[in-house]
């Protein structure tokens, strides 16, 4: 049996460093959600006006951020700003400017669904149950609305997690970055240590994200 | 802009796309075909494989692409599975896709209700028949709109390919930007190049979706 490089880990402060390069991409992921959850509800609120130029401003971003590839994304910002306005960018803060874009653009469209999945009869009903238009949305819409998101967005979490890897390819060192860091260093002793290294990592990253998917599938489920 | 160096860089952007193209096709059929295999499993609830495929699809849910292509790549040669850039490429996007479709194909085939089976199997159908005429149809109009978005999905995903070093669409400009820092040309051709791969299958999603909508109305 070769060594596959599952004592490397543990040699050290590799642990500690491979954690640390993880909480590099927690940290960023969870900004980057701090940031677009509030700035994608007035995102969706806005996009269920009326108004034709808003809404052909918004559809345009929104479906500019949605089919673009995130890692396009982080290209224009990170090299992007660069060449035209002179930015010098870290990579960790343009991985949180393009996630933050993304991220609202994606709860935007989260929350317009769920809000015109809500049935006029809803409003009709509250109206003639002699409610405010403001007590209509705070007893009404809001409770319906947030029953509805809330499993989505804690899913943008993981989404967004998962996607923080790409930021190794803009020289942020996270936990893949820190992992080929260890492996090179113990090429030597333990050639083989690229299998038991990136196991591990793969393992991490499964941890980090399946609670938070349990999670989100328990309030599906509850609140159907 | 300089329209000069885009007309020199085009040749190599588009072999690029081909490549792009070609091992996205590629991963999304064999995606697909996972899908289908693991989506029955689970309708027919064949006993210990249904248990093999849901901690597969939870795994493959639950991590990124670029681990598990760094994985394959670099990981598994190390046990003897040597694999090339372009065979690795399509196995991480069946392997990662083959799970956002079995859960597109299993709330299509979940959405379609017991007595249809019940009603074919009283016509005189065997159970081939019965999903083949009557539950296949059904399920996969209401698949479609998940499928069409996760062929979407995976075509975007691809842009991970230049982490295993092959020459797809983001690796061309990396190295371009690398060698001669046009940056401003190679991004546009990048976004451009994205957007002619991207976009029609975009819009025959919305077009299919607003359709099948339609069909669905009043049931």
């Amino acid at each position: 049996m070769p060594d596959l490089g599952l004592n490397i880990i543990f040699k050290g402060k590799n642990f500690a460093r491979l954690l640390g390069g993880l909480g590099v991409a927690l940290r960023i992921s969870l900004i980057a959600v701090a940031i677009s959850i509030p700035l994608g509800l007035i995102l969706g609120i806005l996009m269920t006006r009326k108004n034709p130029i808003l809404k052909a401003i918004l559809r345009l971003y929104l479906d500019f951020i949605r089919i673009m590839p995130q890692m396009v994304l982080l290209f224009l910002v990170f090299f992007g700003t660069t060449r035209s306005f002179g930015w010098n960018l870290s990579g960790e803060n343009a991985a949180i400017i393009v996630f933050s874009l993304w991220g609202t653009a994606e709860m935007g469209d989260l929350v317009r669904g769920a809000l015109i999945a809500i049935p006029r009869h809803q409003y009709e009903s509250a109206q003639s149950l002699g409610l405010s238009p403001a007590q209509t949305q705070i007893y009404i819409i809001i409770p319906q609305t947030v029953r509805r998101l809330l499993p989505l967005s804690i899913n943008l979490i993981t989404r967004m997690i998962k996607t923080t890897s790409l930021v190794l390819m803009i020289g942020v060192v996270e936990v893949i970055k820190v992992a080929q860091q260890i492996i090179e260093a113990n090429r030597m002793k333990t050639p083989n240590g690229a299998f038991g290294v990136y196991l591990f990592v793969f393992i991490l990253y499964f941890l980090a994200c399946w609670p938070i998917s349990m999670a989100a599938r328990y309030l599906e489920k509850k609140w159907r | 802009m300089n329209f000069e160096v885009i007309r020199e860089y085009l040749p190599l952007y588009q072999e690029a796309a081909v490549l792009t193209v070609k091992l996205g096709v590629l991963g999304i059929i064999f995606a697909l075909l996972i899908g289908l295999a693991c989506a029955l499993v689970q309708y027919y609830k064949v006993p210990v494989i249904r248990r093999i495929v849901a901690a597969y699809i939870e795994i493959s849910r639950n991590t990124p692409l670029m681990i598990q292509l760094f994985f394959i790549y670099y990981g598994l040669p190390k046990i003897g599975i040597r694999t090339s850039p372009e065979v690795c490429g399509v196995a991480g996007l069946a392997f990662l896709g083959g799970s956002y479709m079995a859960e597109a194909f299993r709330s299509g085939l979940n959405s379609v209700e017991a007595i249809q089976t019940e009603s074919a199997f009283s016509l005189g159908m065997n159970r081939v028949q019965a999903f083949f005429y009557v539950i296949l149809p059904q399920a996969a109009a209401t698949s479609m709109p998940p499928v069409v978005a996760n062929v979407i999905f995976l075509l975007k995903e691809t842009s991970i390919f230049s982490a295993v070093s092959l020459m797809d669409l983001m690796f061309t400009a990396k190295d371009l930007m690398g060698i001669y820092h046009d940056t401003t040309e190679c991004l546009f051709l990048l976004v451009v190049f994205y957007l002619i791969i991207l976009l029609p299958v975009s819009i025959l999603g919305s077009l299919l979706e607003r359709r099948l909508r339609y069909a669905g109305f009043g049931a």
